[in-house]
């Protein structure tokens, strides 16, 4: 996976300030967050197959080795995988690229960003190994995470980590994006996927510092005997939720953005055809940005806030539909008279495309306020933002290294293998989170291990999740090893073998070289990625 | 003449209005709650089937025949890109402000607590609820044992509990009842049920308050109003509950 031909040399891959070598590093960071976390996800679906003890030790202490399970799968999967995976691998790998510049605004600090989040992975891996093992969910709510015996600081520490690493980013891809487009490359001419980076990494610059502000005194309070969310002491215990979702809630299009950019990219190739109403998506973009702020109150509808901001904000979530719905017709409306080849990046499209409705679409009761009262805390919310956030977010990683492998690594991906790693992945997805749909109405609680109390046929769904979850780690497995063989035994790969009309393929050498373009990239007003019929 | 008239008109909207609140039939936020999300789901179930059949329509009916073809997607003129970008909005803007007004209605329902409704003062700790009542009964059920008397309320008569915890945030959540409040330290909050059938069903739990999460629930039993009194004036007097 070299991007020079002279051979492996650790301390090249260390002291890297080449963006193609950062992106790599944070896409082999966040593949291993993924593994760890997937594992921890085999664990709970173990646990859940049947109501009862099933491996934790016994129903009195399961608690604390079954909560360790849940905080690492979450905040692993956010913070390790899905933004670095998005922000991280891809934004590094191809903003450069896609734009025709040679690198990014400031290499050096690019580097700092991807070992602060390298660290954040050990600090995080570490939750195996302390005594007191953190517990506190990925949301940390207060007074549990100030009471509990379980690591806070560890939690505290490693959002510290990955939030400064992403500030960093967040700058560096911007001032990129802002300075160094190639001569005659103008706003209405950039990739989807610039888009899609460049109003994430707003939104992370945006928030991120409010997350860090709301652990920090959390880690106050815990360990300074501060009150900031004691009320016993004039503090107040949901200041902590509006912060943490001030932020977390926009985390989410930090993730849903670029990875519509990468669908966008590969539905536009793969169909042969311009970004249908390509400004609509675009204004789409900067629609979400807007009202990403005004939104998080739908994680707070019971938890006692004032009723008319619990109304207030049922309208402005509901509203997310406009911009998103607009992104979805531009989304769809590229297939439209397009000449659609079928090979495995695009087998991820269509099934984005139907990820993209699940999710999306039972987003809408739990955006209305009284829907959510009962469907709240259930596995329906758990349900539908793993097929929003979870799956169609991991497809969209999947999919980008499928798409750039030949790029990336000078190699073809072996198609073969991957489409039944993605046949096992997408059955897997469904047969897991459809039932957890069905009891989720049925009022199955989040973050249990034991539901005695509820009806026997909860545990019939609980079964057959679990069955799905190993299915998807059979087809993960084929799809990491694949990615593996083809690298080191792929066929050769030519510099632009899916005809694409975007820089990264059409203006460097597979794999592009240090300085990524052999000539400096110079454009006109009529050119554009997507320029296929003319 | 005309005062008369007018006289005449305002008394007859009054008595239409009293003898329309007289006929308002019981709120019962459940069974809304249990219509609301029908028409949810079948709004859903349109916008999804359009997306979905239009999505996989042209999936199939657009593969590329022949080596080298391109596609041949519409270059929009200015007015078809606004029409295209402003008429889905105002579509989805629509459904939107419909969901939200179907919403507010039944919200309302929830958060009105009827007048005549017993209330119950609950208290959460980790991991067992208490409830206390207006006489001073004060009752648990430990989930372990299975024994207690938990939550008794009398049927056909709303029920209001009172919330407040003494630790870490939990959630009070009713499921058969579609409804769910948190509770925590430092405020005191609400809701209200309409027990409709004598039975008995579960509260359990709702956020997650660590290490028992999972145990922390309770019985709800809901039994006739007599016999709500009876077990009340018992307890009162130390008795054996129900």
């Amino acid at each position: 996976m070299s991007t020079a031909s002279s051979g492996f040399k650790l301390s090249e891959w260390i002291f890297t300030t080449d963006h193609k070598r950062i992106g790599i590093l944070y896409l082999i960071g966040s593949i291993a967050a993924f593994a760890v976390a997937g594992i921890m996800a085999l664990l709970i679906r173990i646990e859940q197959m049947s109501p009862g003890a099933t491996i934790v030790s016994d129903v009195y202490t399961g608690g604390e080795q079954y909560n360790v399970w849940l905080y690492f799968h979450g905040a692993a999967m956010i913070l390790g995988f899905l933004i670095p995976g998005l922000t991280g691998f891809a934004a590094n790998y191809l903003i450069p690229l896609m734009i025709g510049a040679k690198d990014v605004a400031f290499p050096r600090i690019n580097a700092l960003s991807v070992w602060l989040f390298w660290a954040g992975i050990v600090l995080a891996l570490l939750t195996f190994v302390v005594p007191d093992k953190p517990d506190v969910m990925w949301t940390g709510y207060p007074p549990y995470s100030i009471k509990t015996g379980g690591n806070l600081a560890l939690y505290v520490f490693t959002v510290h980590l990955i939030g400064f690493s992403s500030i960093l980013a967040s700058v560096n891809f911007l001032v990129t994006i802002i300075y160094m487009r190639a001569p005659g490359m103008g706003w209405m001419q950039l990739n989807m996927f610039i888009w899609g980076c460049f109003t994430a990494l707003i939104i992370q610059l945006v928030f991120v510092p409010v997350l860090a502000a709301a652990v920090t005194l959390l880690l106050f309070d815990r360990y300074l005997g501060t009150h900031f969310y004691d009320p016993a002491n004039g503090g107040d215990v949901l200041l902590y939720q509006n912060l943490f979702w001030f932020y977390s809630h926009p985390a989410v299009y930090v993730i849903f953005l670029p990875a519509m950019g990468i669908f966008y990219e590969i539905y536009a190739t793969m169909a042969k055809n311009r970004i249908f109403n390509y400004k609509a998506a675009v204004y789409g973009m900067i629609g979400i940005v807007l009202v990403s702020g005004e939104v998080w109150v739908h994680h707070l509808y019971y938890s006692g806030m004032p009723d008319w901001i619990r109304i207030g904000q049922m309208v402005t979530t509901l509203l997310i539909s406009v911009p998103v719905g607009l992104m979805t017709i531009s989304l769809f409306g590229t297939l439209y008279r397009g000449a659609i080849t079928f090979n495995i990046p695009m087998y991820y499209g269509v099934a984005a495309l139907y990820l993209l409705l699940i999710g999306g679409l039972t987003g809408i009761p739990l955006a209305m306020t009284v829907m959510s009262v009962h469907l709240g805390e259930t596995s329906f919310v758990h349900a539908h933002f793993h097929f929003i956030m979870g799956i169609f977010a991991a497809f969209s990683v999947f999919a980008a290294v499928d798409f750039w492998f030949p790029k990336i690594s000078g190699r073809m991906l072996h198609e073969g293998r991957a489409k039944i790693g993605f046949w096992l992945n997408f059955i897997g997805v469904n047969v897991t989170f459809w039932p957890l749909f069905i009891i989720g109405v049925d009022g199955m609680p989040r973050r249990y291990w034991d539901y005695s109390q509820f009806p026997a046929y909860f545990g019939n769904y609980h079964k057959v999740a679990t069955i799905g979850a190993f299915i998807v780690a059979t087809g993960m497995i084929i799809t990491i090893s694949n990615w593996l063989l083809s690298a080191v035994s792929g066929a050769k790969a030519s510099n632009n073998p899916w005809g694409s009309k975007s820089l990264e393929w059409t203006h460097t050498e597979t794999p592009p070289g240090p300085g990524n373009f052999p000539q400096d990239v110079v454009l006109d007003g009529n050119w554009s990625p997507y320029n296929y019929s003319k | 003449m005309k005062r008369v008239v007018s006289v005449m008109a305002m008394l007859g909207l009054g008595l239409t209005a009293l003898l329309a609140h007289a006929a308002a039939p019981v709120p019962d936020p459940a069974a809304s709650w249990n219509h609301l999300w029908r028409d949810v789901l079948i709004d859903l179930f349109i916008i999804g089937a359009v997306f979905l059949s239009a999505g996989l329509y042209w999936v199939f009916k657009y593969r590329a025949t022949r080596e080298g073809q391109v596609g041949e997607g519409p270059q929009l003129t200015k007015l078809a890109a606004i029409g295209f970008a402003v008429i889905p909005a105002f579509l989805f803007m629509a459904d939107d402000f419909y969901l939200a007004a179907k919403g507010w209605t039944v919200w309302n329902e929830y958060r009105n607590v009827p007048r005549n409704a017993v209330e119950v003062k609950v208290t959460g700790s980790m991991w067992t609820w208490s409830f206390e009542y207006e006489n001073g009964v004060t009752t648990i059920f430990d989930p372990d044992s299975k024994t207690g008397d938990g939550l008794v309320v009398p049927v056909g008569k709303p029920v209001v509990l009172r919330m407040n915890s003494v630790d870490v945030v939990h959630s009070f959540f009713l499921p058969e009842h579609r409804v769910k409040e948190d509770l925590m330290p430092g405020r005191v909050t609400y809701l209200w049920f309409q027990p409709k059938a004598v039975g008995e069903t579960i509260a359990t739990c709702a956020e997650y308050c660590g290490n028992r999460h999972s145990f922390m629930w309770t019985k709800v039993k809901a039994v006739p109003q007599a016999e709500f009194d009876q077990w009340l004036a018992n307890m009162k007097q130390g008795g054996k509950g129900a």
